[in-house]
């Protein structure tokens, strides 16, 4: 049945979630949600069940004479008391539906804030509009990055030998691999966002409020000079990219997150042409061991039909990546729209002319069950959301992409790189050789696979 | 009584959680903490705004509504009208177990469900497409209700949830339709949306069947969630003492029973906070009194099982009862006994929700543990100091917005289960009928009592006092075991339980005992950091 008014499980969140989660990506700031008290608190939920690790932010604590009146006068509290009582270097505000609706200005309040002397000296206070009646949490994640790009680069008109990652929607697990293959490469690179080291941190008995992570301040000023900026993602990186060009004149290029094979090597490529780098041996071998178990293993890929749903620049390259496998992703949603999205999903499904594809308004993942239902398939990638079509139907599943909030390991090993390409063949074949194991007669049951 | 354990100059501590604020702050936050006295229990501040930026653990009214009251109903659809993030954050986050008889029954619970608003819809409004989303739910699940439920800018731009329910209710027939005006705005807490969600599933749903229920002793269970199956232990020690469940507010519930609950001859409440309005209305209209009860903790459910015997008066009751009791005790009793040597002597904290802050306390006392302090998020004072202070608590203007329902004796059900007098005899024997008598005067003398504790404030304590367990949620959760101290979850419980009855005792002692005692906590410190290592090197030297 189509459907037209209703969303069944859908396959997306809103946008002030992502404009949380990319704010943590800076060093010392407090994401600040403005609107009610119930948004930030699922927030932070949320984004606490899918890390296991403090996530903090806090809220203009809206009530009904504030959705009446217009929000001003409470960021301006909000404004006064965080950096009284929680001392940040920045304060990274977003907007909710609720103050968008009302028409809270947030450029205005912030600069009223500023010419009231309520930022103390050698502080600041960022924003992003984040209307969540707008696209999706992908759309909050890259408002608030390229917020961070305009409202910190600047370009002093020497250029540096500086390369600037703008990382798409990804785990702190990836943006730790993506610096570390920079630095196998000898790249100087700053990534930003970057969450590693702020929501995977150590226990050490001490509460960090802000922990040790995150891209600092003066490394997001220095971005303004950098030579040339890479995009991972055109759906959460590349907004951000095109505005430290319009803004600083960094050219940019746009590539898919470098998750699975074809993206990795696109991006070392990228990466090593910008730095003026050769690729060290050592990553080569890396992508080695990863075409080599490919080739040690692809009996158990080939032909085998996927079903997959999530974000857009974690997709894309996910359906390639099958597609190098063998595989046949028949099943795919996005509840996150974008015409950079579909484009590129027609280029990568010219080599599945049968793949089901859908993104945007009703994508969901009842869609998703029913396609499954009508064409079953032997795997299920997707958050932890899949679970029950995968308990339902008895499919395999590897859980990718957010949220995962009954597993752990997604914030501490990559998914991107080769690395990454090497976790998920060692997760796909896992489920995929343990639903083998689980449904084989006595007789087939076998010792060597 | 004072504390066993000893415990800092509560008034020092309340100096110090307080002095970094700005100056406004700390004023207002001051009348939030306070220091205990059971005897003469003083006032404390609560259901009043957070001051804005105050990282809080407080949510909003939908939250309230939808994802607390309404949500663990299991054949109800919930469409949440709005943007797709509110309906996203409460889809199955809040462990709200459910067991339909028969495995073709409807179970929606683990749908979200959404209309998804777009800027167009904030723009021309979107009440055409929540009842096309209304009509696309009938046709694919035919099911016997249909809630909505109204997000921030719903509200804001108009949006008549309440007429496109009754149309649609009208159009559909056989199905019930109806709204709740729960914008997140809302109060100053999730309690506003409880109190919304009472409203309406008073107005729309009790009384519509007059079916009488079967049994001798018929209750309602109000406020129990039957998060991590607590309503199911609840159920199972019901069925054993021969007392009818005619319907649960809300765990493990059906619409049909909730229809019904007017046929019961007891309210008894669990969470006060979250659902005493119902038993007030249900009150008024049917003559069915109310009963606070506390199934947390082996004791507190014996002792509520006696109270509920004596409600009835029945001494065939009483006996099963006893008899129940007499069968569950020892098993309690024998994991008491192994455990309470490990976490006898030991401190908590508690600062969660609007009841169970309070009767968390009681597992703890049955450890051998103190709470040394302890708060609710989003209860009122009666929670607090009792019911008696009620006449006392001035209707603020954030109160004034959520609609008290005119509520008169129903012409035909109005029946009353019991007389003044026999009401009257029952309080002499100490049974809570009609009332609470709060948080406070169960506490220690000294003991600190802080409403809607802030993020800053939960770190200072737990620096001063250094507690053995800390309970909050989720938001808290790792925050404190970062500073190496153990947090319980009391919303989800940490994906374990139930906690209820007897069988959910003994399983909150064994992860207590479990948590306290965990050798993670002493691993901490790489052998190297720790001081009496000594230099590795120099112990090469001298070999």
């Amino acid at each position: 049945m189509a459907r037209e008014g209703l969303t069944i499980n859908p396959a997306k969140t809103c946008q002030p979630i992502g404009a949380m989660y990319a704010a943590l990506g800076i060093h010392g700031c407090l994401p600040h949600s403005h609107g009610s008290q119930g948004c930030c608190s699922y927030h932070r939920s949320t984004l606490t069940r899918h890390y296991k690790e403090p996530v903090m932010a806090s809220t203009s604590s809206f009530t009904e004479g504030a959705s009446v009146f217009g929000g001003q006068a409470n960021l301006l509290a909000s404004i006064e008391t965080i950096f009284s009582v929680y001392d940040p270097d920045v304060i990274a505000v977003h907007s909710t539906c609720l103050s968008e609706t009302i028409g809270d200005d947030l450029q205005q309040i912030t600069k009223k804030a500023k010419d009231d002397g309520k930022i103390p000296e050698g502080k600041y206070v960022i924003y992003a509009s984040t209307p969540s009646f707008v696209g999706s949490h992908i759309t909050g994640y890259a408002n608030m990055v390229t917020g961070m790009a305009e409202q910190f680069a600047v370009s002093t008109g020497e250029k540096t030998d500086q390369i600037n990652i703008v990382a798409g929607w990804m785990e702190p697990s990836d943006m730790r691999e993506i610096k570390s293959l920079a630095s196998l490469m000898d790249a100087k690179i700053v990534l930003f966002p970057d969450t590693s080291d702020v929501l995977d941190a150590p226990q050490t008995g001490k509460h960090e409020f802000y922990p040790k992570g995150g891209v600092t301040i003066d490394e997001l000023r220095s971005t303004g000079d950098s030579k040339c900026s890479l995009a991972l993602g055109c759906m959460s990186a590349e907004p951000a990219a095109i505005a430290l060009d319009k803004k600083c004149k960094v050219p940019f290029e746009t590539l898919d997150m470098p998750i699975g094979l074809s993206a990795t090597d696109r991006f070392i490529m990228a990466l090593s042409k910008a730095a003026g780098k050769p690729v060290p041996a050592s990553i080569t071998a890396e992508r080695g061991r990863v075409v080599d178990v490919m080739a040690d293993m692809e009996q158990y890929f080939y032909g085998k039909k996927v079903a997959l749903f999530g974000d857009p620049d974690q997709i894309m390259p996910l359906t390639e990546f099958l597609l190098d496998l063998g595989m046949k992703p028949v099943h795919i949603v996005s509840g996150t729209p974008g015409n950079r999205f579909e484009k590129r999903m027609k280029e990568i499904l010219e080599r599945a002319p049968y793949a089901n594809f859908k993104n945007g308004a009703q994508a969901d993942m009842f869609l998703l069950h029913q396609w499954i239902k009508n064409e079953p398939v032997d795997l299920l990638i997707g958050n932890t959301y899949g679970k029950y079509i995968a308990r339902d139907e008895d499919i395999p599943f590897v859980r990718f992409g957010f949220p995962i909030l009954d597993r752990v390991g997604h914030s501490y090993f990559p998914s991107v790189g080769y690395s990454g390409a090497m976790r998920l063949i060692e997760k796909i074949l896992g489920v995929l050789m343990d639903q083998q194991d689980r449904m084989a007669l006595e007789e087939k049951f076998e010792l060597v696979m | 009584m004072e504390a066993k354990v000893l415990i800092p100059d509560p008034s020092r501590i309340k100096e110090e959680l307080i002095n970094k604020y700005p100056a406004k702050v700390a004023k207002k936050r001051s009348k939030s903490i306070v220091i205990n006295d059971p005897e003469t229990v003083p006032e404390v501040q609560a259901n009043v705004r957070t001051v804005p930026g105050i990282i809080t653990q407080r949510g909003c009214s939908y939250a309230g509504c939808k994802g607390v009251v309404l949500g663990p109903t299991r054949d109800i659809v919930n469409i949440v009208h709005g943007p797709i993030g509110c309906s996203f954050y409460a889809w199955l986050t809040r462990r709200n177990q459910t067991r339909p008889e028969k495995p073709t029954d409807e179970n929606y619970i683990t749908y979200c469900f959404s209309t998804d608003m777009q800027e167009e819809h904030v723009v021309f409004g979107g009440e055409k497409k929540l009842k096309v989303a209304i009509q696309e739910a009938y046709d694919l699940f035919h099911p016997k209700a249909i809630a909505i439920f109204s997000t921030c800018p719903v509200g804001l731009i108009g949006d008549d949830v309440h007429a496109a329910s009754r149309e649609m209710k009208e159009k559909l027939g056989d199905c019930n339709v109806f709204g709740f005006s729960c914008e997140g705005y809302r109060g100053v807490s999730q309690s506003a949306g409880h109190h919304i969600a009472n409203n309406g599933v008073f107005k729309h749903m009790v009384g519509n069947n007059n079916t009488p229920a079967e049994g001798k002793f018929k209750l309602n269970l109000l406020g129990e969630y039957n998060i991590g199956g607590d309503a199911f232990e609840i159920e199972r020690i019901f069925e054993k003492c021969g007392i009818t469940l005619v319907a649960s507010f809300s765990g493990n519930s059906t619409v049909r029973a909730i229809e019904n609950a007017h046929m019961a001859d007891l309210n008894v409440i669990l969470c006060h906070r979250s659902i005493n309005y119902m038993g007030d209305m249900m009150e008024v209209k049917y003559g069915i009194p109310w009963m606070k009860v506390n199934f947390v903790g082996a004791e507190s459910s014996a002792k509520s099982l006696r109270k509920i015997a004596e409600y009835f008066g029945d001494e065939e009751l009483k006996a099963r009862i006893e008899a129940v009791i007499a069968e569950e005790t020892p098993k309690v009793q024998a994991i008491i006994d192994e455990i309470r040597p490990r976490t006898e002597g030991k401190t908590a904290m508690l600062f969660v929700g609007g009841s169970r802050a309070h009767h968390y306390q009681d597992l703890f006392a049955e450890l051998g543990m103190t709470t040394l302090a302890a708060g609710y998020e989003f209860a009122h004072r009666d929670d607090y100091e009792g019911r008696e202070v009620l006449p006392k608590i001035k209707i603020d203007a954030d109160s004034k917005n959520i609609e008290e329902l005119k509520v008169s004796a129903d012409p035909e059900l109005y029946k009353p289960r019991k007389s003044e007098a026999e009401l009257e005899e029952l309080k002499a024997k100490g049974l809570e009928i009609n009332g609470y008598e709060g948080m406070m005067k169960q506490m220690q003398k000294k003991s600190l009592v802080i409403d809607d504790v802030s993020h800053y404030e939960s770190e200072k304590l737990i620096e001063l006092y250094k507690p053995d367990i800390f309970c909050a949620g989720i938001k808290e959760k790792y925050v404190v075991q970062k500073m190496g101290v153990p947090l319980k979850q009391l919303h989800s419980y940490d994906y374990g339980g139930p906690y209820t009855g007897f069988e959910g005792a003994i399983n909150f002692y064994k992860d207590i005992d479990r948590m306290v005692n965990n050798p993670v906590w002493k691993l901490i410190k790489a052998p190297w950091e720790k001081e009496e290592s000594g230099s590795l090197e120099a112990s090469y030297v001298t070999q």
